[in-house]
């Protein structure tokens, strides 16, 4: 059937074979045939096949590996839930040859744009973790950098992931800390345990014990009051005090510490029993005294639950309530026991009555008992006398009632009972036997009726013990036990030697002969310990010519006073697990349990997990701060490479000449001003700005800039160097200091200090963006990239770094920069659209005559692709026209009319220009929508005279817009850009284009790209995309050794494609 | 964290498996015979059960052991938590989780079960995002589907679990909008011989059935939601409005689910809303015994108390029953030793007695304790502790919902000792 064409008989077919599968019948026979569906369109045949797989796979790798491409294919698709479920197959498949395919792939996921692909990297790790364990150095790195993840969804299966990996790396958790205590609420519940088992676990490295500094402060004797857990005392009293103490007590706790315990409080009110156990567990083991008490109510309700949610919740209980007693009193009732309880419950809600048990609710507790010892559950009796027992031995008051209710039970008709109590009994008398020999003899009395071994051995003991007490009875009972000494059991017959051997000790007149006589009986005994024994006591009391030094000793060795045992709990010691573990359960270690630590002497350096405000500054979800400080050391050598190139001979004067071909130092300087003049005055600037106005900003703000250098005022030809080099070493200063994350330089202190403003602004936009659009990541990019680039530029500015920032000269930047104003125009508080500002044309953009002034009547209009998003319609390309009144009287209502456009294509018109004075000119904005086409876009030029025919054909590399893309995310989408869609060239680099420098300025000249980082110095790549449709372009220039390189173009659009190669072989051979 | 899963039913078959990871044997579920037999009763097997190289935590309801292997250390509570989740979700879909209907619904269940679970941890446990992957079956579907041989997976992927409220599904629409509430009260309660409370809370859920279309913003206010101690939440509620308005703020899940369970303060005396005169006696001669139970409403608020049924647990000796009953009808079953009197509604006038000899095993000694009672009741329209809801608002969607609200008050575990 599985050959068959048709899904429906294969769905069949597959459906048997699970059921199969499910039942544990072997179907492995079946594998060849069912792997070759795999590539099945039908969904429900994939998933059962996936099913089977997973189940299979392992046991014949060879035709597993057959499947492995598909899923390699599903890793690229465009729809996130398919990318994840291949992951998650493919990671499932547990195979060794394909390590490597699956470690590429986790990778790869972990920096996917969808939180749910990255959620389920994370849990792919562990899997690969477990298949090689080889793996853990490289998969610590995807966990570091996936534990930075922002998102909810991800960070419960990370820390799965960390716990399973390497939870002994706990320093990865410091710069996350705040996050993960903040995001807790919002995680899916089972992701909130493992957090907060695991956030139990840091704090206990991190933090100091919120008790020890109570009992410190006070005075010697109740030093131990405190010290001591197990005490008495009264624990409301304690609380009390420590509550008042906690008023005047110096110490402080860390804001972190108290951040938790507030962030995990709610969550005691989930619904997930085993959310409110950690919760719960985490308040028991971190919080100070007086708090812990909110917790109790919260397990009380978990007992309500299902009976094994109760088992495991009154294990815990049982536990807490032998350190904190005061806690759970309240909720003394809560803990009766109802017939219907299955007996371990019983059993344990007993315990924790017992624990609860003190001085003023002793009586109620004991009345409780009272009725269960009626009950018809015997294993259940047994327990609540040993209850008795133990509440007996705590509390002094009630011992004598205590007692005279177990003698009650002696005469009870259950055999168990009266066994059980008589061992409880015997107990107790040790503790005060004077006073009670008539219970001694009411209990020889019994031995004629119990049988049960325990309860006849613990009889004989009494007796023999304190045949003093009861001097005319003992040799009696001796005299009947050596009449049944055959019959008894081993434990009963020991003890019938101890009662022998202590009798003719203290009464051998009596017992001589009775001695003897059990003696000779044990010696021929089957089991060889009462024959031991026996041989033993001979020697040891029966005086004879041999008799060693001993014998004299005999009385002592025997009738020494023995201290009382101490009835304890058997959850006394519990406590050093982890509370709602399961090796607290089993109170043994589980394997990969990990030990809570204990509190550290004094707490580690808190400043540890301030690194992570400056982390929070990027909110784009993904990208963690580390990649990005990777990013910029990717650019760095860029950077210092150019420097250095034109560096020792050429002033930065001539360096920027050669870069931007035109009066650069004060324009530089210029569009960094106006980038932070449009910063600060985003708002201000909502209106279209005339050019002049704009150019005496500027010129101010050079002036404001200029007296900051004086050296570079007076003679910029000695000063560049110095200057360079002050800069560069600032710069490695910068990289430095990133790169040592946890050292906070004063520098980024004083950053975050300056962007602390626009920070929470453009956080507020993120967030706001985030919601609305997961699927928008290009702007988020976008924002991305100018952000980093102000913190850049404030960086340097507070640096006092005299020149402008380098990194302004190339055309990239001067992008950047521009970018980032209209980003941060995007980001300013208010929701209008901003009308398209003016910004003046960087000199490395040209200008196109679009109507020259003789034509024109005197009009002259120039245009050009000022670059920048054009903001009313994303689509469109922004194009920049410039009119020039060269006439002597005014031109009126400039506008376009009649526009004859290829189909598909739309224009947005500048808004009518109603007067341009005589010898004037203004500046205009407009979007084209081409349609990615380079047709030209006709339309009608209008002045209240006349009208002009004029038509604008953009250069295909104006046509895209850049795309921003980390190094893996370009490779991954190259990937997907292969065949056709790849054009290749040779070419030698021209003359002048040797530099990277120069590469780099030439291809981002030709078309607006945005460059992507990349490891190796060779190679150069660029990303945009195609402004309407959206398609990518990817641009990657390898240079080769003598002046040879080889220039790759991957883009959907083939047309598109080609004309960029051409372009750029272009720019690059001149 | 959770390796494999074995079903068990009560007869001790293995009827299905599911493993995570690799494979583990199913001979790893000796152990956990060899500790269901040591402990007799189901109620009694531990629920975490330690083996050489595995741990086995199970649960056991409805007749069917989930016996889960886990490997090394996690928290129990998360593996019981999830295996009931897995319970619940089964009677979800197939309106019971009962052996039968595992068994006809196996690939279903296989689907399931590879959805919740990931490598041992939950994925999707939101039942609206299952039920957008799987849907379960119906028996329209099902004819359907064997006409046209169409799947019960979804097409759609789910894009629930990429949204920020995981417990909704997107899209919903329904033409007549309805949002219904039923606060459930239980008494827990034991009284004594003479029929004073020894112990005795009331534990209330508030349960929902929303079915509105888009995105509803709910707000439920109670008229005195001071009278609530303790309580929990379906993740859906804001936690931060209730700590500071006392009121619910939610965007509900589609269908049913619980939106919150509260625990009323035990400090208030809980009204119990019946009373029970009992008299039972076994005689040390003759072996037999005697009977008597009268049952009469108390605090009732002017409700009547239905549903009212007394189960007897018996001591073994007791061989038969021969009683008559004023009211209902009474069934004793001498191989489980429960004596069950269902007696319907309390009515004032005349009040139910239930009356007669009880015959003993002759020669075994009588029983020491007498056995204690369970009860049972229900009364319709009345919350116990007095809980009121005062308003349910909806924010967010335009149309006029159907509001309701039910309130009913049972028994939970209340017992009379005798």
């Amino acid at each position: 059937m599985l050959d068959s064409n048709k899904d429906s008989l294969k769905l069949e077919a597959m459906k048997r074979i699970v059921a199969m599968i499910a039942r544990g019948k072997n179907a492995s026979d079946l594998f060849p045939a069912v792997v070759k569906n795999v590539a099945c369109k039908n969904i429900e045949v994939k998933k059962l096949v996936y099913v089977y797989l997973v189940r299979y796979a392992e046991e014949q790798q060879d035709l597993a590996l057959l499947s492995i491409s598909t899923f390699q294919r599903g890793l690229k698709d465009p729809n996130q839930l398919i990318r994840a479920s291949a992951l998650r197959v493919l990671s499932s498949i547990r195979v060794t040859i394909i390590v490597p395919i699956m470690m590429l792939a986790i990778k790869e996921a972990a920096s996917d744009m969808s939180p749910y692909v990255r959620k389920t990297a994370a849990h792919a790790i562990p899997k690969l973790y477990s298949l090689d364990p080889e793996q853990k150095d490289q998969l610590i790195e995807v966990i570091e950098k996936l534990l930075a993840d922002k998102t909810t969804l991800v960070a419960g299966s990370v820390v799965m992931a960390f716990e399973e990996v390497c939870p002994e790396r706990i320093d990865l958790i410091h710069k996350n800390y705040r996050k993960l205590c903040n995001l807790l609420i919002d995680v899916e519940e089972w992701g909130q345990v493992v957090i907060i088992n695991m956030l139990t676990r840091y704090a206990r490295t991190q933090f100091l014990n919120p008790n020890i500094n109570e009992s410190l402060l006070e005075e010697g004797g109740e030093k131990a009051f405190y010290g001591s857990d197990d005490d008495d005392e009264d624990d409301e009293e304690k609380k009390a005090e420590a509550a008042a103490l906690a008023k005047r007590k110096p110490y402080v706790m860390d804001p972190d510490h108290r951040l938790l315990l507030r962030n995990t409080k709610p969550l005691l009110q989930s619904r997930n029993a085993a959310v409110v156990m950690a919760v719960a567990q985490l308040y028991f083991h971190l919080a100070p005294k007086a708090e812990v008490g909110v917790i109790a109510k919260a397990l009380v309700r978990l007992m309500r639950s299902h009976s094994e949610v109760q088992y495991v919740v009154l294990q815990n209980v049982a536990t807490m309530t032998i350190k904190r007693r005061g806690m759970f009193e309240p909720y003394l009732k809560s803990f009766y026991i109802r017939s219907t309880d299955p007996t371990q419950i019983k059993i344990l809600k007993l315990e924790v009555l017992t624990n609860l048990a003190n001085e003023t609710n002793i009586s109620t507790i004991l009345r409780e008992f009272q009725t269960y010892i009626k009950s018809m559950d015997k294993d259940f009796v047994a327990a609540t006398i040993q209850a008795i027992g133990r509440c007996a031995t705590n509390i002094g008051e009630v011992r004598d009632t205590c007692l005279n209710g177990l003698v009650q039970l002696l005469s009870n008709r259950d055999e168990l009972v009266v066994a059980e109590s008589v061992v409880v009994i015997k107990k107790l008398l040790q503790m005060q036997p004077e006073q009670h020999s008539d219970i001694i003899k009411h209990m020889a009395k019994l031995t004629d009726n119990i049988q049960v071994p325990m309860a006849r051995a613990s009889i004989l003991w009494l007796i023999g013990e304190y045949c003093e007490h009861v001097p005319k009875i003992a040799p009696d009972v001796l005299r009947k036990m050596a009449k049944t000494f055959t019959n008894e059991e081993d434990i009963v017959k020991l003890q019938i030697i101890n009662l022998a051997a202590k009798l003719y000790l203290t009464n051998s007149k009596q017992t001589k002969l009775l001695t003897q006589y059990v003696l000779n009986l044990a010696k021929y005994d089957q089991n060889y310990d009462i024959r031991d024994r026996a041989r033993f006591i001979r020697q040891l009391i029966v005086p004879t010519d041999k008799s060693g030094a001993l014998s004299k000793y005999a009385k002592k060795l025997f009738l020494a006073l023995k201290p009382a045992p101490v009835l304890e709990s058997p959850f006394k010691d519990r406590d050093h697990f982890q509370l709602g573990s399961l090796s607290h359960l089993l109170n043994t270690k589980a394997g990969g349990y990990q030990e809570l630590p204990d509190w550290p002497e004094s707490a580690p350096d808190p400043s540890v997990r301030n690194v992570e405000v400056k982390d929070s500054v990027p909110e784009w979800t993904k990208c963690t701060s580390r990649k990005e400080r990777k990013e910029k050391k990717v650019e760095k050598p860029f950077y210092s490479d150019s420097e250095g190139e034109s560096g020792p001979t050429e002033s930065a004067d001539s360096e920027s000449d050669s870069g931007s071909g035109s009066e650069s130092g004060s324009e530089e300087s210029g569009s960094a001003s106006e980038s932070e003049e449009s910063e600060e005055e985003s708002e201000s600037e909502e209106e279209e700005e005339d050019e002049e106005e704009e150019r005496t900003k500027k010129k101010k703000k050079i002036d404001k800039i200029k007296p900051k250098k004086p050296e570079s005022a007076e003679s910029e030809q000695s000063s560049g160097e110095e200057q360079k080099r002050s800069r560069k070493g600032g710069k490695e200063r910068r990289s430095g200091s990133e790169s040592e994350s946890e050292e906070e330089s004063e520098s980024e202190s004083s950053e975050s200090e300056s962007e602390s403003e626009e920070e929470s602004e453009s956080d507020a936009d993120t967030k706001k963006k985030k919601k609305t659009s997961a699927s928008k990541p290009p702007p988020k990019q976008t924002k991305k990239e100018s952000k980093r680039e102000t913190k850049e530029m404030s960086l340097l500015d507070l640096d006092d770094f005299e020149p402008t920032p380098s990194p302004q000269v190339t055309p990239i930047n001067n992008f950047l920069s521009n970018s980032l104003v209209t980003d941060l125009e995007g980001l300013s508080l208010t929701d209008t659209v901003l009308a398209p500002t003016t910004i003046a044309p960087s000199s490395s953009v040209r200008m196109h005559e679009l109507l020259h002034r003789i034509t024109g009547e005197g009009l002259g209009v120039e245009y050009c692709f000022s670059r920048q998003p054009f903001s009313p319609d994303p689509h469109m390309v922004a194009v920049q026209i410039q009119f020039t009144n060269n006439t002597s009287s005014e031109t009126k209502s400039l506008h376009i009319e009649e526009p004859k456009l290829q189909s598909g294509m739309r224009i947005k018109e500048f808004p009518e220009i109603e007067v341009l004075p005589a010898g004037e000119s203004v500046n205009v904005v407009m979007g084209i929508d081409f349609c990615d086409s380079t047709q030209a876009a006709n339309f009608q030029l209008c002045t209240h005279t006349r009208k002009f025919f004029v038509s604008i054909q953009p250069p295909v590399g104006e046509l895209m817009m850049p795309a921003f893309l980390t190094e893996n995310e370009f490779k991954k989408e190259q990937g997907q850009l292969m065949g056709m869609n790849e054009i290749t060239e040779k070419l030698t680099l021209g003359e002048k284009c040797q530099s990277d420098h120069a590469i780099i300025e030439r291809v981002t000249a030709t078309a607006n790209l945005s460059r992507v980082p990349c490891g190796s110095d060779k190679e150069y790549r660029f990303a945009g995309k195609t402004v309407s449709s959206g398609s990518l372009v990817l641009v990657t220039v390898v240079r080769k050794e003598g002046g040879g390189a080889q220039l790759t173009v991957n883009c959907e659009k083939m047309v598109i494609g080609t004309m960029l190669v051409k372009d750029i072989l272009q720019a690059l051979t001149q | 964290m959770i390796h494999s899963l074995f079903l068990i039913n009560y007869a001790g078959d293995i009827f299905l498996e599911k493993h995570w990871k690799s494979v583990i044997s199913r001979s790893v579920c000796d152990y956990f015979f060899e500790a269901q037999e040591k402990a007799g009763e189901p109620d009694n097997v531990p629920p975490v059960i330690r083996t050489p190289h595995h741990y086995l935590i199970n649960i056991f309801r409805e007749k069917i052991f989930f016996v889960s292997v886990i490997q090394t250390e996690v928290p129990p509570l998360f593996v019981i938590e999830f295996l009931h989740r897995v319970a619940e979700m089964f009677q979800d879909y197939f309106g019971e989780c009962s052996e039968a209907a595992i068994k006809d619904n196996v690939v279903i269940v296989y689907e399931l079960l590879e959805e919740m679970l990931d490598n041992g941890f939950p994925l999707a446990t939101e039942s609206n995002i299952l039920k957008e992957l799987i849907k379960p079956p119906t028996i329209l579907r099902s004819m359907v589907n064997t006409i046209t041989g169409s799947s019960n997976l979804g097409e759609t992927l789910p894009t629930g679990q990429l949204s920020s409220v995981p417990w909704r599904r997107v899209g919903v629409k329904y033409t007549n909008n309805e949002a219904y509430f039923d606060v459930v009260e239980e008494i827990d309660a034991i009284l004594d011989k003479s029929g004073t409370t020894v112990f005795a809370e009331i534990q209330g859920v508030v349960d929902a059935c929303v079915k509105l279309t888009g995105m509803p913003d709910l707000t439920l206010s109670f008229m005195n939601p001071r009278l609530l101690d303790d309580v929990s939440f379906h993740p859906c509620v804001r936690f931060k409005r209730w700590e500071s308005e006392k009121v619910l703020s939610f965007i509900p899940p589609d269908g049913n689910f619980r939106l919150m369970s509260y625990h009323v303060n035990a400090q208030n005396l809980v009204a119990i809303p019946v009373y029970v005169k009992q008299n039972i006696n076994f005689f040390d001669s003759g072996s037999s015994g005697r009977l008597d139970i009268t049952v009469g409403p108390k605090q009732t608020m002017g409700k009547t108390v239905e549903n009212v049924i007394v189960t007897i647990h018996m001591p073994k000796v007791v061989l038969s029953a021969n009683l008559t009953a004023t009211q209902g009808t009474y069934t004793y079953d001498p191989v489980t030793k429960i004596l069950v009197w269902d007696i319907g509604k309390l009515t004032q006038q005349k009040l139910p007695n239930l009356k007669g000899s009880l015959s003993l095993q002759s020669g075994a000694p009588k029983p020491e304790e007498n056995p204690s009672l369970n009860i049972d009741l229900k009364i319709q329209q009345l919350a116990i502790s007095g809980l009121k809801v005062n308003r349910l608002d909806m924010y967010g969607e335009k149309y006029k919902p159907f509001k309701g609200v039910k309130y009913v008050t049972k028994a939970g575990k209340f017992q009379v000792r005798t």
